[in-house]
């Protein structure tokens, strides 16, 4: 048994034994980080790099700092900085890496589909940190995660995802996994930002959040890009949170046993109230511990697919 | 010189011809279409001076075809084109006549740039280059060019393609002013604002794979914005490359009616291959219009076969291989064509979308009607322009072996089996394996 | 081919055996603790932790150790191994930790474990108890105590199962 493929470059190309065996390996790693010493020599002498063509804090560093846990020497590509901004074409950037002797590349960039080119194009496996509004799977991974650790199953389970869907590649990414596993999907949110072709996928979507919210397992929020609101899609973040925010009387829809969960970074008061980010149901900040026990376990797992 | 190409099936609908004979060339010119009944009558040719006999027996015989809408990135683009290699890859395509399209560098929007064409043409060009002017200077949609003095240069018609004529009143306009050339304004038809960001047909697969969408709509309101305006001004209009279910309905429903003097083209990948040869962010499939869904290949076809759309032109947009790597939404769009273009299109033949008869209508006859060039005929008289077609063996594509600059083509690999043999075009002879 | 090496009650006596033998070596059970490797060791640990406690009337600490992070052959092996839980709830600063494991063959696994252990803590004190020692060691590995020594040829394989596996308890010897 064994991942199929050297890249993880979505949920897509995964079924739902690789999703199990990559949450069983995540589960083994999160005892390694409440050790003492949580470094483990498993991929010693690896090198990873990060190419970030989108700034990130928070993937880049739990990235980060899952390679450095494992082992691996980690090189940061900080595009800001480097030969990207003189033309250099993602192919040369990509050659020039792999030239290094990088045995991982994780990738996060502003277009779609620029993971499978690099998967494509490279000896190395490569790991999609997030590209344009396709999938962010680490993302989803470490999601189900949190989700399975809480409530034990993911199938059978009903899930509304509420925002942004159409530029949402953590959306994207959850709604493939979460199928995948079994879990029922509720997509919420105005009619510009949920396209109505998704029904295809087998999930519902709903405009009106009361309904969309009744009796749901887990309501995962997504962030609100504030651009947005001068281009059409909602007329202003006061009328979207009045429509579309997530607060305490809302959430009472739900499951009392419902959890809430956001990828972060959180836009309080655009779609999270306070009140629910920083409440008994939250377990935003699990999804963060989380996510450093998943990058283990997909580098990990990744590191046993032979050419 | 007099060439004899005898025994091939001659396809000829401007003289109702659909069988074997011998088709005699003299000096450049046809000089006779020998059917089985008449060879044996009439005087016998005692000398053979100077007579090129080729034997054509199992294979097709054209009239050479002629395309509306190609791209041949000169002056300005020769990096990805050149007339010379443009004009090489038509022949071999079995094309002998070349409509190019005005969104060179710089635009041609003055005659000069139209001599420009021409000279280069006339030196370099394996085949006839017929050039077409842009509507508005600059193709910016703001003043008139100069249409009258580039069709005295040689403009056969005139086009913003590329992009459209997004003022509707500028449209307008340009419609009413062009009745004085009497020949057809070439609408490249999409509402900018619907279709900004772009890259692919707007469905279920641009949304699960990222990817901004166009959706259909983008084309069909300028399609009947514009025929909406040739109804208002009795301009005449050829609308190009048509991608959807919605404008065949809107262009059938204009011709039903007789509102307006408009006719329309489509190209091979329209009716070949869906918005899912973008598979995996394939740039090779990045085209605009999009590639469509399975709904509208099968209206484009039946488009074909009654007669809605006028004309298969190829739309060859080439690009330089390295336009079309890395980042989807940042490549170039458009597919190099010339090369597949009699293969594809005699797949509707196999399928019985169309007659041979009509498959050299739509890529020969009518369009020479529409910019009211003599050709697509292998009448008596008409310029030599003969493609000899071998539809026996099939090969298989491969775009290394293009001779245009463009090896861009989302039907690498696919099987065919339509393969122009030789080639006359301005009084030369091109053969090949 | 197979030939079973120990049954149910040939186990239950050396299990008994090699606990008097580890209270003996340390004098007693205060500051000890087991830790089985995953997996053929955990179910042996948990035994002679239990007949430990009877005998010598305390309570002893038992853990579970994954060593798939620590192995020396993640580069050459077909696939991943596969990573289990590690349960370690209590401290091993300064505690005599016996390392147990069913089968005892070329010492790589044990090396790992100890590697494992080191980055828990100091303990004071590392021992190995296993069921059965079938020679051909690659590494200086020398196991405290042993169930039973089976001498093997390097193509054979000696399997242990037991009840909590859902199996019968043996220790079978098998050969093509």
């Amino acid at each position: 048994m064994g991942l199929k493929s050297k890249d993880l470059i979505g949920i897509k190309a995964l079924d739902a034994a690789d999703i199990e065996q990559i949450l069983d390996t995540a589960a083994g790693f999160k005892d390694v980080l409440g050790r003492d010493i949580k470094k483990v020599p498993a991929l010693r002498g690896k090198t990873t790099v990060n190419l970030f063509y989108e700034p990130s804090t928070r993937t880049r560093t739990s990235f980060e700092l899952a390679a450095k846990r494992l082992s691996t020497d980690v090189i940061n590509f900080s595009v800001s900085t480097s030969s990207v901004v003189k033309g250099e074409s993602l192919r040369d950037t990509a050659l020039t890496i792999q030239a290094l002797g990088a045995d991982f590349i994780i990738v996060r960039h502003s277009c779609s589909g620029v993971a499978h080119f690099l998967a494509n194009n490279l000896d190395a496996s490569v790991v999609n940190a997030g590209d344009g509004t396709n999938e962010h799977p680490t993302q989803a991974l470490l999601d189900l995660f949190t989700i399975r650790e809480k409530k034990g199953v993911i199938r059978g389970l009903e899930v509304a995802i509420v925002g942004d869907i159409l530029h949402s590649r953590v959306a994207k990414s959850n709604i493939y996994a979460l199928k995948k596993m079994g879990a029922g999907v509720r997509l919420v949110g105005p009619p510009t930002l949920v396209p109505d072709v998704l029904k295809d996928l087998d999930v519902e979507i709903y405009s009106d959040m009361d309904r969309g919210l009744k009796d749901v397992d887990i309501v995962m929020m997504l962030r609100i890009q504030v651009e947005r609101q001068g281009k059409g899609f909602f007329p202003t973040t006061v009328e979207y949170f009045r429509n579309w925010g997530l607060t305490p009387e809302r959430l009472s829809m739900a499951k009392k046993s419902a959890l809430v969960m956001h990828p972060g970074p959180m836009n309080r008061g655009v779609e999270i109230s306070s009140d629910v980010a920083d409440g008994m149901r939250s377990v935003i900040l699990d999804q963060v511990t989380n996510g450093l026990a998943v990058r283990m376990a997909v580098l990990y797992l990744l590191a046993g697919v032979k050419g | 010189m007099r060439v004899v190409i005898k025994n091939g099936h001659v396809i000829d609908p401007s003289q109702g011809i659909d069988g074997v004979c011998d088709l005699v060339l003299e000096d450049g010119k046809i000089k006779e279409v020998k059917s089985e009944k008449s060879k044996g009558k009439g005087q016998r040719h005692e000398d053979n001076r100077g007579t090129k006999e080729i034997d054509a027996s199992g294979k097709l015989i054209l009239p050479g075809l002629v395309d509306l809408h190609v791209h041949l990135r000169e002056p300005g683009y020769e990096y990805k084109e050149t007339i010379r290699t443009g004009t090489t890859a038509a022949i071999r395509g079995g094309i002998t006549s070349v409509c190019c399209m005005p969104n060179t560098n710089p635009v041609n929007d003055n005659s000069s740039v139209t001599e420009f064409i021409l000279k280069k043409a006339a030196s370099e060009g394996a085949c006839r280059v017929l050039p077409i002017g842009a509507i508005t200077k600059g193709q910016k949609g703001e003043e008139l060019a100069e249409m009258s003095i580039m069709r005295e240069a040689g403009c056969v018609a005139f086009s913003d393609d590329g992009r459209p004529v997004t003022d509707s009143l500028m449209m307008r306009r340009a419609m009413e002013y062009s009745r004085i050339l009497k020949v057809p304004l070439i609408s490249h038809c999409e509402d900018l604002a619907l279709s900004a960001g772009g890259v692919m047909h707007e469905g279920l697969l641009s949304v699960t794979l990222g990817l901004k969408g166009i959706p259909s709509q983008a084309e069909e309101v300028i399609v009947a914005r514009d025929i909406a305006l040739a109804e208002l001004t009795g301009g005449r209009l050829h609308i190009a490359h048509v991608s959807t279910e919605g404008s065949v309905a809107l262009i059938r429903s204009a011709k039903k009616r007789g509102i307006a003097d408009v006719t329309a083209e489509t190209c091979p990948h329209y009716f070949s291959i869906t918005e899912e040869a973008v598979g995996n962010y394939d740039a090779n499939a990045k085209v605009n219009p999009p590639l469509r869904s399975r709904k509208d290949v099968e209206a484009i076809k039946q488009g074909l076969h009654d007669g809605t759309i006028d004309v298969i032109a190829t739309d060859h947009a080439p690009h330089h291989r390295d336009e079309k790597l890395g980042e989807f939404d940042f490549a170039p769009s458009g597919i190099s064509g010339l090369e597949t273009s009699l293969g594809l299109s005699m797949r509707l033949v196999d399928e019985g979308v169309l007659t041979y008869s009509g498959l050299v209508e739509k890529m020969a006859l009518k369009p020479s009607g529409i910019i009211g060039i003599d050709r697509g005929t292998l009448r008596p008289g008409a310029e030599a322009d003969v493609v000899v077609v071998d539809c026996s063996r099939e090969y298989r594509v491969d775009a290394r072996e293009f001779l245009s600059k463009g090896k861009n083509t989302p039907f690498g690999g696919w099987t065919l089996s339509a393969k122009p043999v030789l080639t006359i075009s301005l009084g030369r002879i091109h053969e090949w394996e | 081919m197979s030939k079973v090496l120990l049954n149910k009650e040939d186990i239950g006596r050396i299990i008994t055996r090699m606990a008097h033998e580890v209270i003996e070596k340390n004098k007693g059970v205060s500051s000890l603790c087991l830790i089985g490797i995953q997996r053929g060791g955990v179910h042996l640990a948990g035994r002679l932790a239990a007949r430990l406690e009877e005998i010598g009337g305390q309570n002893i600490p038992v853990g579970a150790l994954d060593i798939a992070l620590y192995r020396d052959d993640i580069a050459v092996r077909k696939e991943q191994p596969v990573v289990r839980r590690t349960e370690v709830p209590f401290e091993i600063n300064n505690e005599k930790v016996v390392l147990v494991d069913d089968v005892l063959f070329t010492g790589r696994s044990i090396r790992a474990a100890m590697d494992a252990v080191m980055d828990f803590g100091r303990p004071s004190a590392i021992q190995l108890a296993v069921l059965v020692d079938r020679g051909h060691r690659e590494l200086p590995i020398k196991a405290d105590f042993v169930g039973k020594n089976v001498p093997t040829s390097i193509d054979e394989t000696v399997k242990v199962e037991f009840e909590e596996d859902g199996l019968e308890d043996r220790v079978v010897l098998e050969w093509v």
